[in-house]
This record gives structure tokens, C-alpha cells and sequence, in this order.
């Protein structure tokens, strides 16, 4: 540590601090009792990790003592502050967190035991206290949430204490399992493919979940694996990092072609369910990379963006379906695309002139009142005779295109379809993105009066921004319409806009990889509005957890999963101004060290002041 | 014109009933945009709650009998629960999301407040179940219909009425006469001056939480005695109305937020039978949601700051 803080007091813990392991885990305790009440572990319970031992729902249970246990001892570092070591009463204070964390499922079990409050809560039932008790009786119960709770707390204190290669292994192990029994379907389907069904008939059991065996050696091979390639990963990225533009460039394409070639060959070997899925997660990622050109490029947070969705939807199955009831030409798939461009700028156009001046969350409720206005008007019975009120319309024929038909019920077509689309919106974001458009969005989006004041008309590009992820959410809504054959107003929700909105958000805002990322995550693993994820079980909690996502992301990381390294400047301004003025102070007293451009820029004004 | 004068007045009632419930929960938004300067989306699920505490109080109350013996007892008893527990949820809320976020850019907390709304929503799902649920049956003499100056109106929007009014004086009396009301106003106006004639920001942030959970918590019961049923989805749609009522009457100012509920509530049951029907819209029922986001869009585009004014401090009206 630098010597010019030495006057600076050591942070002096005296002893265990009680009441925070009071706190932290009574409020553990509390979440497990709110998880078990809101009936996850009995929802989750029929999907097995690991065969005997571990079903999703315990672990909707057992990783909160895991994680606060982990959270209590934790020590705000302080940049030139010596903080303590972690030591032992690390360790007590995560065993004590899980001990006080156990009490909430020890009472539950109790409770459930004497008292019927089944009435208001519907998951007060035995089922419950079966799970809780293992089956095996109070006294098992009770010991049984003692040991584990209070040996996760303990492990999750004893994260601070291993070294950083021991951690990174144990944590390369635990979520490389956790991923591997998540994906199993996606697994097995893929090995029928290639015809490896005997490897995957060792690796996972029979009624789904790995085997006690095969969890083992995975373990092992994860383990070695992340010892053997420490450091490789990280010099691997700086090497590419440190490329100069032309080669940085050429391997970039390299990367970018064999990514397209496996996402080309790899639904050749998955069966109807996995393509049925890469299917959603592509009209999705196709939405939310619209929705990232209105949000993340330009900062306008539109929670209408379901209607345009709904406007490419109707306008295609108004034009192909032969049952339209007022109007039905009966175009092919490609004539009508055009149309469903036109129409989707002009809708963009006209609810987007309006409000684009609108301060940001005036705009953000009179878009979802338009989004919602819309979808009411398709329901309503005065549109009926256009739209078909709830019925919607149905029998929208497939799209034929000469050398192949794209229809429902082959997904594989609709996923090279959905792919094409998906290839362009992400050549035309990447395109934009550093056009004079997309910096003049940039510019917008953090600080709308400078923009105006360097002479770019504020109104005309955020325009721009609104009609062109409205075009690409009505590409979604035109697929949409053609693969499942028929459209209905209650497909067009508000719901809808907000989990884009999560997609976006969890991705990370402005990075067309963390619109990727977000996409296949989130609605491959926990599934769309409807559509299912590969963990089918998580149907009536996923809006649960996107809600918490949401939340979680906006506290502890607004930029997302996989930052824009731009967003990521704005969104922690002040926290890299500090580092900036800090490493001011270094560079005064001690050697001068490598800052950002950003550090260099405010160091030379802190020395403009001081003259 | 299909429509006769009785049933003009009886749509007007219940247009003013519903709307002294906007009012009521417009009366949150307004506080909590006037102090902070975001919407809270989530205020609409507070309301929520304190329907489906009414609606499990109420269930335990008529299980053992108590609801019919002592009907006035148990209605004083469920406002009081519902009003605990929404401002709880509230002032939980502000702990939990907003307070971390209290100085990033206004659309942060807008976007957390839309997870904590999906979050709420939901966790109220899974606890008590997706079925709609049914407050048990009023009593007579409070269910039926009176006569008020050639107004026909059933008891109990009066009684709706007349909660609203009670809690409209509270509310003029806390914000206007006491000396937490004249903190609220200088929070609202400036923080940091605020905070430097010694007012303590964070307690008065969270008092005009709690409060605005109160009115939400009273509305939830009004809800559930005027329409009988709650579900998790409740607070949706009336949360997007209060707050279009609070932008009708002027954002922060409080009077204006309950002329605004009323002047919605009254537009969205008369509207469509008044304007649309004559036009010869058929199903103008459907449309009553559409006629509300109407409004909604309407204001914000041609009077963003409201028919009463709006009263918010100089940084947050950008």
C-alpha cells in the first residue's frame, strides 16, 4: 500500500460484530421463510440437479445462508484505508449468520405443524413440511437446517479466507455444475444429434438430474480444468485487447464467422423443443436489440415498445391470413414485409413525434399508456370487424419462400428466418452505433442540453431512434405472427415491453454482446412471456425473478451484465472522477502511474485549478 | 340518446366514488414525486396490498361471525390493518430500492420501481394464489340503495365518500398545519436548504412514504368494499390512473391530485357512454381503460404541468 495514507488508522473490528450477524441473518432467515411461503422449493422440487441429493428447490433454499454468509464478514475496501485481514472470526461470523439464518425454516416447520393457516396462504401445507423435514420428522428437520444452514454460512465466510486460485476453482466448479445440470435438455438433445446418446445416458440419470458418479468426476475435470487455464482466459483477452486495428479487426471477423457457422450447423443436430427455443430466445433477442437502440443508444425509456411488436404482428396477419375478416389480400410474406416497414415507421413516426419531447419519465408512463391503448383497441368489439376483437385472427399461412416454407410447426426454419433478421438488426446496430447518428444518440442519452448546445437536433434523432427500433420490433411481430399462425391481442402485453426492458437491462444497455448475452440467459433459461425456458418449472416464479433481476441490476449493477464500456463511465461518474483524483494525488507524491483518458483529462484540470 | 338522466347521475356517482379512490392513491404519487422526483410505479402495488389485507382480515372476521355482529368494529379494524401494512410495504420499499438510488439519474428508480412493482405483483401470487378473491358480503343497511337529492347511490359509495373526505382533511391538516407537514414542504422544495435548517431529510423522505402508503392502504379497502373483489393484478391498472390523475391535477399538488382522480374517475365512467356511444361505437364498456390512458396521454402532451399547477422544486422540473 502507498505510505502517504500511513497516518490513516487501521479499521479496528473488535471482535465479532453481533449485530450485524444478527441482522443480515434473521433477514436470511426471513427470505427463506418468504421463498418457501411463495412455494418455490414445492414449485421446483420435481427438477432434479443432481440425482439423490439436490433438486432445484432446496437450492432456491440453501443458496441464501450461502451468499449472506459470505455478505456479513465482508469489508468495504476503502482505497487507502488498511482494511483488516480476514481471519477467524470471519469464519464464526458466517457459521453464526447460518445458525440464526436456520431459525426462520426451524420455525416454519413448527408453525406449520400447529397452526392452519392454509386459508389466506396456500403453500401453509403438509407438502411444505415434508420438503422442510425431509420426510424424515421435526427433530431431522430442525437438526438437518442447523448443520446445513450453519456449514453454508461457514463456507460462505470462508470464501474470503482461501486464496484467489482456490476460489476461482471452487467457484469454476460449483457454477459449471449448476450449468451443466441446468442445460441438461439442451445437452441431451444436442448429443442425439451427434449420437452420443450412451455419454448422456452416463451423465445424467433417469429421472433427470446428473448422477451422484458423473457430478463427481465433473467436478474434477471442471476443477482441473480452471486450475490448468488459470490466467490463460485473462491473456488470451489482453492480447486481443492490445491488437492493433487491422488484426484486432481480422480476428474479430474470424470469431464473429465461426459464431454464425455454429448458430448455421448446430439446429441441424437439435431436435423440435431446442429449435422451438433457440426460435423464442431470436424473436426476443431480435425485440430487445430494437429496444437497445431506444433505451441504450438513446436513452429513451420506452415501456410502449410491445405496441409496435403488435403493429408488425397484426399488419402481417391482416395481409396474409385468408380469414382476416375485413381485408385480406392474401400478399406473400415478402411484399408484406415491405409493408410492415411502412407501417411500422409511420406508427413509430406518429406516436413517437408527440411525446419525444416529453421529459424522460413522462415519456417512459405515455408510452405504456400508447402500448396499452393499442392492445385495447385490437380487443375492443369496435374494432372487431377489422381485427377480431379477442379471437384475433388466425390461420396465417406459413411463409414460402420458394426453396423452403417456414412454419410453426418446424421450428428450425423459423429459427434460420428469425436468424437472418437477427444477423441484419445486429449489423445495422453495430453499423449505427458508430455512425454520426449513433454518437449523436450517444450524446443525447448523457446530456441532452450539451448535445443541443454542439448543434445536433435533439428531436430528429431521438425520432430516429423510436421509428428504427420500431422497425425492428415489427420484423419480430411479422416472424411472430407466421410461426405461430395466428395473432391475438393478449399476446401483445405490457408485460411483453418490461421483460425486453430486463433483457436489455441485465444485458447491459448499449452493448449489442450484452443484448446477446441477456437474451440467451433470460429467456432461453427462464423463458418469454409465455414461452417456456429450458426450466419449464419456473413458469409461475420467472416474472418473480425478473422482478428482482430488474431491482438487483439498478442497485448493484446498472450497466449490466456486459457493460458498454461508455455506459459503464457514465453510470459510476463519480466513482471514476474520484479514482482520477486519486491517482492525481499518487502521481504528485509517488511514480506516476497509467490512468484512463478520463484520469488524464481531470488531472490536468485539478492543476489548471491550482494554479 | 340512449341515455336517461337516472342513469346519467348514476354513472356520475360512481365515476365520483371510483375517482375519490384515484384521488386517494394519486395522493402517494404526488407526495413521493414532489419529495424525490420519480414516479414511484410500484405505489400502485402498496394500494394492492392493502386491498388483499383488507380481503384476509375481513375472511378471518366473517369466519368467526364478527362481520355481521359488529360490522362497524371490523371496518375501523381492516382500514386500520390495511393501513399498517401498506405503509409498511412502502416504507420498506424506500429502505430497500430507493434510498440507495436516491441521487442517480430519474429514470434509475423509475426502472427499479417497475421491478419492484413485477416483484410485488408476483410474491403476492405465489403467496396467496392466483385466484381472484371475494370480500364477504356487505350488510344491508350499508349496501343498499338511498336517495340523496334525487341522487340514487348505494351506501357504500357514500361511505367511500365519506372515507375519502376524512382522509383528504388528515392529510390538509398534517401537511399544512403541522410541523412535519411544513418539513415535508421544505424537503420538496430544497433538500440541502432543508437539510441545513436542520431538518432531518432521510425521516421526513420516509414520513411522506408512510403517508402516502396510508392513503394507498385506505383506498385498497375502499376497493375492495365498492367492487368486492382483489386480485394480484389489482394495482395495476388503478396505479396508472392515480397517476394520471395526479398529472391532471398538477404533480406535488395535493389538492389538485384528488380534483384529478375525481375529474378522471368521473371522465372514464361517463366518457364512454356520453361521446362514444353516440358515435356509434359498439362494446363502449371495453373501452373505459383506453378512455383513462386517453386522458393520460392527452394532459401529458398539451398540459404536462396540470389544471391546478404543478409544485415541484426547481431541479426536478427539467
Amino acid at each position: 500500500m502507498n505510505t502517504s495514507t500511513s497516518l490513516l488508522k487501521p479499521i479496528q473490528t473488535v471482535g465479532l460484530e453481533w449485530r450485524r450477524v444478527g441482522k443480515w441473518g434473521s433477514l436470511c432467515g426471513l427470505a427463506m421463510v418468504l421463498t418457501s411461503l411463495i412455494g418455490m422449493p414445492v414449485g421446483l422440487d420435481g427438477r432434479i440437479l443432481i440425482e439423490g441429493r439436490l433438486s432445484l428447490g432446496y437450492l432456491s433454499l440453501i443458496w441464501l445462508p450461502l451468499v449472506f454468509g459470505y455478505v456479513v464478514p465482508k469489508r468495504i475496501e476503502l482505497e487507502g484505508v488498511e482494511s483488516t485481514t480476514y481471519g477467524l472470526q470471519d469464519l464464526l461470523a458466517g457459521l453464526c449468520t447460518g445458525l440464526v439464518a436456520a431459525l426462520g425454516p426451524i420455525v416454519l416447520i413448527f408453525g406449520i405443524n400447529n397452526f392452519n393457516l392454509r386459508k389466506p396462504l396456500i403453500n401453509w401445507s403438509p407438502k411444505l413440511f415434508d420438503l422442510l423435514t425431509h420426510g424424515r420428522g421435526i427433530g431431522t428437520g430442525v437438526i438437518g437446517w442447523l448443520v446445513v444452514c450453519g456449514l453454508l454460512g461457514f463456507a460462505g465466510g470462508a470464501i474470503h479466507l482461501i486464496s484467489g486460485r482456490m476460489r476461482r476453482i471452487f467457484i469454476s466448479v460449483i457454477f459449471g455444475l449448476l450449468f451443466i445440470s441446468i442445460l441438461e435438455s439442451a445437452i441431451t438433445d444436442l448429443s442425439e444429434g451427434f449420437g452420443l446418446e450412451s455419454l448422456t445416458d452416463r451423465l445424467y440419470a433417469k429421472r433427470g438430474g446428473l448422477t451422484g458418479g458423473s457430478s463427481l468426476v465433473l467436478a474434477a475435470i471442471l476443477g482441473s480444468l480452471s486450475f490448468l487455464l488459470k490466467g490463460r482466459v485473462k491473456r488470451v483477452t489482453s492480447r486481443y485487447k492490445d491488437m492493433d486495428g487491422v488484426q484486432r479487426q481480422s480476428v474479430s471477423l474470424a470469431l464473429i464467422a465461426v459464431i454464425v457457422a455454429l448458430s448455421i450447423v448446430l439446429p441441424i443436430f437439435l431436435g423440435t423443443i431446442m429449435n422451438e427455443l433457440l426460435a423464442n430466445v431470436g424473436l426476443f433477442l431480435l425485440l430487445a436489440l430494437g429496444l437497445n437502440i431506444v433505451v441504450g443508444l438513446a436513452g429513451i425509456l420506452d415501456l410502449g415498445y410491445v405496441a409496435f411488436f403488435a403493429v408488425g404482428g397484426y399488419t402481417t396477419a391482416v395481409l396474409t391470413s385468408p380469414e382476416s375478416p375485413w381485408f385480406a389480400p392474401e400478399l406473400h410474406f415478402g411484399i408484406v414485409l415491405i409493408i410492415v416497414v411502412v407501417i411500422a415507421g409511420m406508427t413509430g413516426l406518429v406516436i413517437g413525434a408527440p411525446v419525444i419531447r416529453m421529459r424522460g419519465d413522462y415519456l417512459a408512463i405515455v408510452t405504456l399508456g400508447f402500448g396499452e391503448i393499442i392492445r385495447l383497441l385490437f380487443l375492443s368489439d369496435w374494432l372487431k370487424p377489422y381485427f377480431g376483437g379477442a379471437q384475433g385472427i388466425t390461420n396465417v399461412p406459413p411463409v414460402n419462400l420458394g426453396l423452403a416454407v417456414v412454419k410453426g410447426t418446424d421450428p428450425r426454419s423459423v429459427f434460420y428466418l428469425v436468424l437472418v433478421f437477427c444477423l441484419l438488426a445486429i449489423y445495422v446496430s453495430w453499423r449505427l452505433q458508430g455512425s454520426r447518428l449513433g454518437r449523436a444518440w450517444m450524446a443525447i442519452r448523457e446530456d441532452e442540453q450539451v448535445a443541443e448546445a454542439m448543434g445536433i437536433n435533439t428531436v430528429n434523432t431521438k425520432l430516429m431512434a423510436f421509428v428504427v427500433g420500431a422497425v425492428l420490433a415489427s420484423f419480430s411481430g411479422a416472424i411472430l405472427a407466421a410461426k405461430v399462425g395466428s395473432v391475438f391481442p393478449n399476446s401483445f402485453m405490457i408485460l411483453v415491453s418490461i421483460i425486453i426492458l430486463v433483457v436489455v437491462i441485465v444485458g447491459g444497455m448499449g452493448n449489442i454482446a450484452g443484448v446477446l448475452v441477456g437474451s440467451f440467459v433470460l429467456i432461453g433459461i427462464l423463458g418469454g412471456p409465455r414461452q417456456p425456458g429450458l426450466l419449464q418449472e419456473f413458469q409461475s416464479f420467472k416474472l418473480l425473478i425478473y422482478g428482482a433481476l430488474l431491482v438487483f441490476m439498478m442497485l448493484k449493477r446498472p450497466e449490466g451484465l456486459v457493460p458498454s464500456a461508455r455506459r459503464s463511465q457514465e453510470l459510476h461518474q463519480e466513482e471514476f472522477l474520484q479514482d482520477a483524483w486519486l491517482g492525481d494525488e499518487e502521481e504528485n507524491e509517488e511514480s506516476p502511474s497509467a490512468q484512463g483518458l478520463l484520469a488524464a483529462n481531470v488531472v490536468e484540470d485539478e492543476e489548471d485549478n491550482s494554479l | 340518446m340512449g341515455l336517461t338522466g337516472d342513469q346519467f347521475k348514476g354513472l356520475l356517482m360512481s365515476g365520483l366514488s371510483q375517482g375519490a379512490m384515484y384521488g386517494l392513491i394519486a395522493l402517494g404519487y404526488s407526495m413521493v414525486y414532489g419529495v424525490l422526483g420519480f414516479i414511484n410505479f410500484a405505489h400502485g402495488e402498496v394500494f394492492m396490498v392493502g386491498a388483499m389485507t383488507g380481503f384476509i382480515a375481513s375472511e378471518k372476521f366473517n369466519a368467526n361471525g364478527m362481520w355481521e355482529s359488529n360490522f362497524a368494529l371490523c371496518l375501523v379494524l381492516i382500514v386500520f390493518l390495511a393501513v399498517f401494512v401498506s405503509t409498511i410495504t412502502a416504507v420498506l420499499m424506500e429502505r430497500v430500492a430507493y434510498r440507495p438510488l436516491r441521487n442517480s439519474p430519474r429514470l434509475i428508480p423509475l426502472i427499479t420501481s417497475i421491478g419492484i412493482s413485477f416483484f410485488i405483483q408476483n410474491a403476492v401470487m405465489g403467496l396467496f394464489g392466483p385466484a381472484t378473491k371475494s370480500y364477504p358480503r356487505l350488510p344491508e343497511w350499508l349496501s343498499k340503495q338511498r336517495s340523496i337529492l334525487t341522487f340514487e347511490i348505494a351506501g357504500t359509495k357514500i361511505l367511500v365518500l365519506l372515507v375519502a373526505c376524512i382522509s383528504m382533511v388528515v392529510l390538509w391538516y398534517l401537511v399544512e398545519r403541522t410541523k412535519t407537514g411544513k418539513a415535508m414542504r421544505a424537503v420538496a422544495e430544497d433538500k440541502e436548504i432543508a437539510a441545513l435548517m436542520g431538518i432531518n431529510v432521510n425521516r421526513i423522505i420516509v414520513t411522506t412514504f408512510a403517508v402516502g402508503g396510508a392513503m394507498a392502504g385506505v383506498a385498497g379497502i375502499l376497493w375492495g368494499l365498492l367492487f368486492r373483489s382483489v386480485t394480484h393484478m389489482t394495482g395495476f391498472l388503478p396505479g396508472i390512473k392515480a397517476f394520471t390523475a395526479a398529472v391532471v391535477g398538477g404533480i406535488g399538488n395535493l389538492g389538485g391530485a384528488m380534483a384529478g382522480g375525481i375529474a378522471l374517475g368521473s371522465a372514464e365512467s361517463v366518457a364512454p357512454l356520453v361521446i362514444l356511444e353516440p358515435l356509434g361505437v359498439p362494446g363502449v364498456s371495453q373501452l373505459k381503460d383506453a378512455v383513462a390512458f386517453t386522458v393520460l396521454v392527452i394532459v401529458l402532451l398539451f398540459k404536462p404541468t396540470g389544471l391546478f399547477g404543478e409544485r415541484l422544486a426547481a431541479e426536478d422540473r427539467a
